[in-house]
């Protein structure tokens, strides 16, 4: 008799996602998801989705969405916690998103000490529009808007966003976690329900960025992907948590 | 019946608040009224203005440049506005920013009192404006003095009701100089 | 019960309280802060909400999220502010979600100034973001309209899932005028409506927020449903009041405030002889094309004259609705100055070729 050792979170609902092959996106939904299961929450949050390769990620968690303007998620969200404010809300944002054109959003929303967990996929590029430079890109990386490789002298260089939030009052939890191997996801996975546990004890804003790949995008395979990650995204994301207001109770 | 009042002067000298006032007594007499004021960057210390309109049917424009009564509290509001005065008009003037003194119009009526002397003499130059909505209402009759008293009555509550009786003073002074001028 | 008098800016912000309005999201701007003031101070004792954003698109767009939510919710500027507005406009339009935006328009372009104007016209009655859309918007011309324009504002929102926005100038931000508060204030907890992502509580599939349709077919149809609810408001909610038509020669045009200046001129033609009406528009969209198409038709009607705080942009529905029927002056100010009632009438009568 055969036994069902894996089944898809109940946290996503039954249809298939539109990622590329290799990309993590995937597998960061499934942490989202089982940490929406696990504590309980499908039936009350409500997500935010961007623009950017996320954009139908409204299609794949089973909880209630909204989809964003490009880079306004973390004002979506606002507005759905105000309104709502016993219930768990999320944003789900790209780099592009996030970083570029929602730099102010997310900062401000950081600042209010907005109670929501903002899952921030940091993968160095824009994907969906086809491999442009993202603010997170990294000096030398070419993309087809830095086809030279990025030079720091015409467009700056990359920003961090764990280290910039963590510095505000509002913020109640910062870490940056990855998920290119089974030790990684697992420190992922326990980073996002810490968020969403302390979003519910009200204790402030919650972000977690997750490093991820593109392998589309930067032209290589996806086992490459990962170790291109490991080895030059890390040494300019380093991992680890760089804020929680409540590390006596992890 | 309709009036059209600008008050004028320098922000800081109580043109919005006298403004009110009037708007407010007005509302009381259930009467058709509106207050536009100017609003510019200037917080305090610019020139300031403001028209009211009060009639006893439907208010057209909120807006005037024609009006019946002009209550100029500096030279510039003088300047500036004393031509416009409807003739047969009104027009008050605060002696102390308007000097050196102007030559006024023959063709409308014209009160100068020193608000400020007046103020200071019962106390507190602050109830200058006071002094002034007194005048006007004694000197236009475009409300009457017990709807005055209840727009004072209404404005000073709770803490500030202490400045009640000061805030009489004042407008039975300023109502009294009319007085006196029309009595000489 | 006595009439109270109130600001404009503030009586606008207590009409949508009174309307049941408890979410608020804003940013400052001449000639509108007395709006964001107010709800700051008077939200919280009415069980309400005020987080003031860090910018205009962060308002709107965190008014997309409440309204999404369920909530009756609002946001307010004044022209440079309610230009960042509209990528959010768009958003909501698309989405479907009813909500309030207040334009207490000042002069542009640019920076502009900060006295009253009209200059926003086309951008509000044209959709003033991207894609095919219209939301209904409201000109009240006294302080008295915009209250009771409020509450209407909420329930035309709601009855069509599509944002309402109340075009204003800075003089009915700024002019104070007597308010009777005709309607009960609305205290009842809202009944969130059956599309609201409220979290699924059980239901059986999830609800989406959302204005994007990658499949042109789907998209075409979405389009085509949002103008079945545009010829609805065409049909069902245009606005006007008009006096002075029966006999008029020459009919004025003119919405907010500046319909009251062109009122005060149509009193000044007829000390003079000169038969004037007035024409003024309440919905700017939808406008009253059917109405004054008919009026063009009336044989003594033999001019219009539009007057606006612009160069002229309201002219262009006046003409179109008017249809070369009858020939159309414009006389305008721009750039916050106003036109004295005087003004207006030597203008009609210059037009009309009936200078003395």
């Amino acid at each position: 008799m055969s036994k069902i050792v894996y089944t898809r979170s109940k946290g996503l609902t039954d249809v298939e996602t539109h990622y590329c092959p290799g990309c993590t996106h995937g597998i960061i939904h499934k942490l989202v998801a089982e940490t929406m299961v696990e504590l309980d929450i499908v039936e009350d949050t409500i997500g935010v989705c961007p623009v950017g390769c996320s954009v139908f990620a409204y299609k794949y968690f089973a909880c209630d969405m909204q989809e964003a303007a490009h880079g306004r998620a973390p004002a979506v969200a606002t507005g759905i916690k105000r309104v709502h404010p016993d219930k768990p809300v999320f944003t789900y944002q790209g780099d592009g998103d996030l970083v570029s054109i929602g730099m102010g959003e997310i900062i401000h929303a950081a600042a209010r000490g907005e109670k929501i967990t903002v899952i921030f996929v940091n993968n160095a590029i824009y994907g969906m529009t086809g491999g442009q430079m993202a603010p997170t890109t990294l000096v030398g990386q070419k993309t087809t808007t830095s086809p030279f490789g990025r030079d720091a002298a015409l467009t700056g260089n990359p920003i961090r966003m764990c280290e910039m939030i963590a510095t505000l009052d509002g913020a109640a939890f910062v870490e940056r976690v990855t998920v290119t191997d089974s030790k990684s996801l697992l420190r992922a996975k326990r980073a996002i329900k810490r968020a969403f546990e302390l979003q519910q004890q009200n204790a402030g804003f919650t972000f977690v960025e997750v490093l991820s790949t593109c392998p589309t995008n930067w032209g290589i395979n996806p086992r490459q992907a990962l170790t291109w990650l490991n080895e030059n995204m890390i040494p300019v994301y380093p991992l680890g948590n760089f804020k929680d207001v409540k590390v006596d109770k992890a | 019946m309709k009036n059209e009042i600008i008050v004028s002067g320098f922000g800081g000298q109580g043109v919005l608040s006298i403004g009110k006032m009037i708007a407010e007594a007005g509302n009381i007499e259930n009467l058709a009224v509106s207050w536009l004021p100017s609003y510019g960057p200037e917080m305090r210390g610019g020139t300031a203005n403001c028209t009211v309109v009060v009639a006893d049917s439907k208010i057209g424009s909120p807006l005037t440049d024609r009006p019946d009564i002009l209550i100029a509290l500096n030279r510039p509001s003088l300047d500036k506005y004393m031509p416009m005065v409807r003739p047969g008009g009104l027009m008050i003037v605060n002696q102390k920013h308007s000097e050196p003194t102007a030559d006024f119009r023959d063709d409308i009526r014209v009160m100068v009192l020193d608000s400020s002397q007046i103020a200071m003499d019962l106390g507190n130059l602050i109830v200058a404006n006071v002094v002034m909505f007194g005048a006007f209402v004694a000197l236009s009759g475009v409300v009457s003095m017990d709807t005055a008293r209840q727009v004072l009555k209404e404005t000073f509550t709770g803490r500030k009701e202490k400045l009640l009786d000061l805030n009489f003073q004042a407008l039975e002074a300023g109502a009294n100089s009319v007085k006196e001028t029309q009595g000489a | 019960m006595r009439r109270e008098l109130w600001k404009g800016n503030e009586a606008i912000a207590e009409a949508a309280i009174r309307a049941g309005c408890r979410f608020y999201f804003g940013y400052p701007i001449t000639p509108q802060s007395e709006i964001p003031e107010y709800m700051a101070a008077h939200l919280p004792e009415r069980g309400g909400v005020f987080p003031q954003a860090e910018s205009e698109i962060s308002a709107i767009n965190m008014v997309y999220g409440a309204a999404g939510a369920g909530a009756r919710v609002m946001t307010s500027s004044s022209s440079p502010g309610v230009s960042l507005k509209q990528e959010g406009i768009s958003f909501i339009v698309g989405a479907e979600l009813p909500a309030v935006i207040v334009n207490v328009m000042r002069s542009g372009p640019g920076l502009g100034g900060i006295q009253p104007a009209q200059g926003d016209y086309f951008q509000a009655t044209r959709g003033g973001g991207n894609g095919d859309y219209h939301h209904l918007v409201l000109a009240p011309n006294s302080i008295q309209e915009a209250v009771d324009l409020m509450q209407l504002a909420f329930e035309l929102a709601d009855k069509y899932r599509n944002p309402v926005m109340i075009l204003a100038d800075g003089m009915i931000g700024q002019m104070m005028e007597p308010v009777e508060w005709k309607k009960a204030e609305i205290t009842e907890a809202r009944v969130y409506p059956e599309w609201a992502t409220t979290g699924r509580g059980g239901r059986e599939n999830h609800r989406i927020v959302n204005s994007l349709y990658i499949e042109s077919e789907i998209m075409e149809a979405h389009v085509h449903h949002l103008f079945s609810k545009y010829k609805a408001m065409e049909e069902n909610e245009v606005l006007y009041e008009e006096s002075g038509i029966e006999d008029a020669e020459v009919v004025l045009v003119a919405y907010g405030v500046p319909a009251r200046i062109a009122d005060k001129a149509v009193e000044l033609l007829k000390e003079e002889g000169i038969k004037a009406g007035l024409f003024r528009p309440i919905t700017l969209w939808p406008y009253p094309k059917k109405r004054l198409n008919d009026i063009a038709s009336l044989d003594h009607v033999k001019n219009f004259v539009v007057v606006e705080l612009s160069m002229g942009q309201m002219l262009e529905d006046v003409q179109l609705s008017v249809n070369g029927k009858k020939p159309v002056h414009f006389h305008g100010r721009p750039g916050g100055a106003i036109p004295s009632p005087g003004e207006v009438k030597d203008a009609v009568k210059k037009f009309i070729g009936r200078e003395s």
